[in-house]
């Protein structure tokens, strides 16, 4: 029956897509959380009456973000070509797509985590501090746990952002859905290929969003 | 315990400079509960702040326990912040911790070991009556207990002093008198220093030993909350002492039996501490031919004493009741004529 439907799929193909597809999008979400927090946290604490306050910081990590933000994936994987060569060795391959990905989706992320943190109420950090809590611990006790919910939906959205930026990389030569669903679908014309990759994709990305809400109403006892 | 001297705040901003705090000299005792009064923008807020060195003083010094706030930094700062704690007029609770959890939270800054904390908190959770709601996150408690786990919690590393930032102002009438009663428990039985801060006279009078009054930065009025109350000096004060002496409807009530009784004299009698307890009234009664009539009275208890007022209209001869309003002078209470007007 779905051989009916879809002919020209190769399921090993399909399937090894799918993995490599999986693959870019965990370890660059992973990564994407990392780096976003501390960015967030850095753009948070050096704003104006936090704790750091220092404005040619804030105004660094901010342009740095905005700016990496602002460019178009599909020319940020070009323009980082050379990066990649020198961090990952090649420019072909799930590992390939890795910088760009995170180095994409990273800012994004942090402007999540900074909207998060603000919403902290001021009162609970002030609290803190009146009981000689240090700035690394108000970071760690304070600021991550009390955004949690507002961290963990915003890196639901960014995984999924980060999905569909994986089939981008794809078409450039990094494997997964979006490379299969360009070289077999598109260019061989075989279009039952292409409406099997964006299936799976979108089963990736219901599962993404469904994790994260689970987890985020969990967390939030607000 | 706590000396302020000569203390300044000036913030900068776009207008110039502002000056929330402006020479304000106090000092207070050991055990004492200490109020300051003022409306919002009085700069009570900033005094506290500097009491634990949230803010810093522009001018003057703040010694508390022995150590200069003003000059402290680093981890000698967190230390003494563990020896001087605050509640705030929000609670200020971690949403994400329950009750048990938001109460160890000072024990973990200060590093205490796990064991011990979850005894010490058990121990403050019955100190403060929230036995079987450990498991509990703030959200699903009443302001009152959200209240109560905010000074269990201030309590946790053994403080020499706590502030109370108006930490009353968001509970109904009946949950801030609970936790007023608590603080004055904790006061006798910790033998801790509190200063607290409030728009609120009935505090002061329920729970205070002494009171200073702030009004534009300065402190305008300040001794025991019985010689205030008794002997308002300033225009803020006597409005004040007012929240607390007069229900809201009295000076209508007044003006009514004024137009009603167009003839003789209404009279407002403070009595404090002991003037409340003799027979005035009848001894007036019988001395003099007049009709006395009671009108309105209330007596209110503070922490040295009571103190009470009594309206009441006298009518009779211009003589006798001039000389009536003599005789009550004589003893310690305070005579007001009321005009009308």
């Amino acid at each position: 029956m779905i051989e009916e439907f879809f002919p020209n799929v190769n399921w090993e193909r399909m399937w090894e897509a799918t993995r490599e597809t999986l693959y870019m999008a965990s370890i660059s979400v992973v990564a994407t959380f990392i780096f976003g927090i501390i960015l967030g946290l850095l753009l948070f604490l050096t704003s104006k009456g936090n704790i750091w306050e220092n404005k040619p910081v804030n105004f660094i990590v901010s342009s740095f973000v905005n700016i990496f933000r602002s460019i178009p994936f599909i020319i940020l994987i070009v323009l980082l070509i050379p990066f990649t060569k020198i961090v990952i060795g090649t420019m072909i391959g799930e590992n390939a797509a890795l910088p760009a990905l995170i180095i994409g989706a990273a800012p994004f992320y942090a402007r999540m985590v900074e909207i998060g943190l603000r919403e902290i109420d001021k009162g609970v950090i002030e609290a803190s501090r009146s009981m000689g809590a240090k700035t690394t611990t108000i970071i760690w006790k304070v600021l991550i746990p009390e955004s949690m919910p507002a961290l963990v939906s915003g890196i639901t959205v960014t995984a999924i952002a980060l999905v569909s930026y994986t089939a981008m990389a794809g078409v450039i030569g990094a494997g997964g859905l979006g490379n299969l669903a360009f070289l077999e679908g598109f260019q061989r014309g075989r279009n039952d290929v292409t409406l099997m990759a964006t299936i799976i994709i979108l089963v990736i990305v219901f599962i993404i969003q469904y994790i994260g809400d689970t987890i985020t109403s969990k967390l939030d006892k607000r | 315990m706590i000396s302020i001297k000569n203390v300044k705040k000036i913030y900068p901003s776009k207008d110039g400079p502002v000056t929330a705090v402006d020479d304000v000299n106090l000092a207070i005792e050991n055990g004492e509960i200490f109020g300051v009064i003022g409306y919002s923008g009085a700069g009570k807020s900033t005094l506290i702040r500097m009491l634990n060195g949230l803010e810093i003083p522009t001018e003057g010094s703040i010694v508390v326990a022995g150590r200069e706030m003003s000059k402290i930094g680093g981890s000698e700062l967190r230390q003494a912040r563990q020896e001087i704690s605050m509640i705030f007029q929000h609670f200020n609770l971690l949403w994400s911790r329950t009750v048990r959890d938001n109460i160890a939270f000072p024990l973990e800054i200060a590093g205490v070991p796990k064991k011990e904390r979850l005894k010490r908190v058990k121990e403050l959770v019955n100190l403060v009556g929230l036995e079987g709601r450990e498991n509990s996150y703030p959200s699903q408690l009443s302001g009152g207990q959200k209240q109560r786990v905010g000074i269990a919690r201030a309590l946790a590393n053994n403080p020499k002093v706590l502030l109370c930032d108006e930490a009353t102002s968001a509970l109904d009438p009946q949950t801030t008198d609970s936790i007023l009663e608590l603080l004055v428990d904790i006061n006798k039985r910790l033998g801790l220093t509190i200063v607290l801060i409030t728009h609120e006279m009935h505090v002061i009078r329920k729970i205070c030993h002494r009171v200073a009054v702030m009004e534009g930065g300065r402190v305008v009025e300040s001794g025991p909350v019985l010689n205030v109350f008794k002997n308002p000096q300033q225009a803020i004060t006597k409005r004040f002492v007012q929240q607390v002496t007069e229900p809201e409807e009295t000076k209508e009530t007044i003006k009514h039996l004024l137009s009603l009784y167009p003839e003789g004299q209404v009279i407002q009698l403070s009595f404090v501490g002991e003037g409340a307890e003799q027979p005035l009234i009848s001894n007036l009664i019988r001395n003099h031919p007049l009709m006395v009539n009671i009108l309105q009275g209330k007596i209110s208890q503070t922490q040295n004493g009571s103190y009470g007022t009594l309206f009441i209209h006298l009518d009779g001869e211009k003589a006798q009741i001039d000389e009536a309003i003599a005789y009550i002078r004589s003893f310690e209470v305070g005579v007001e004529v009321i005009k009308n007007d």
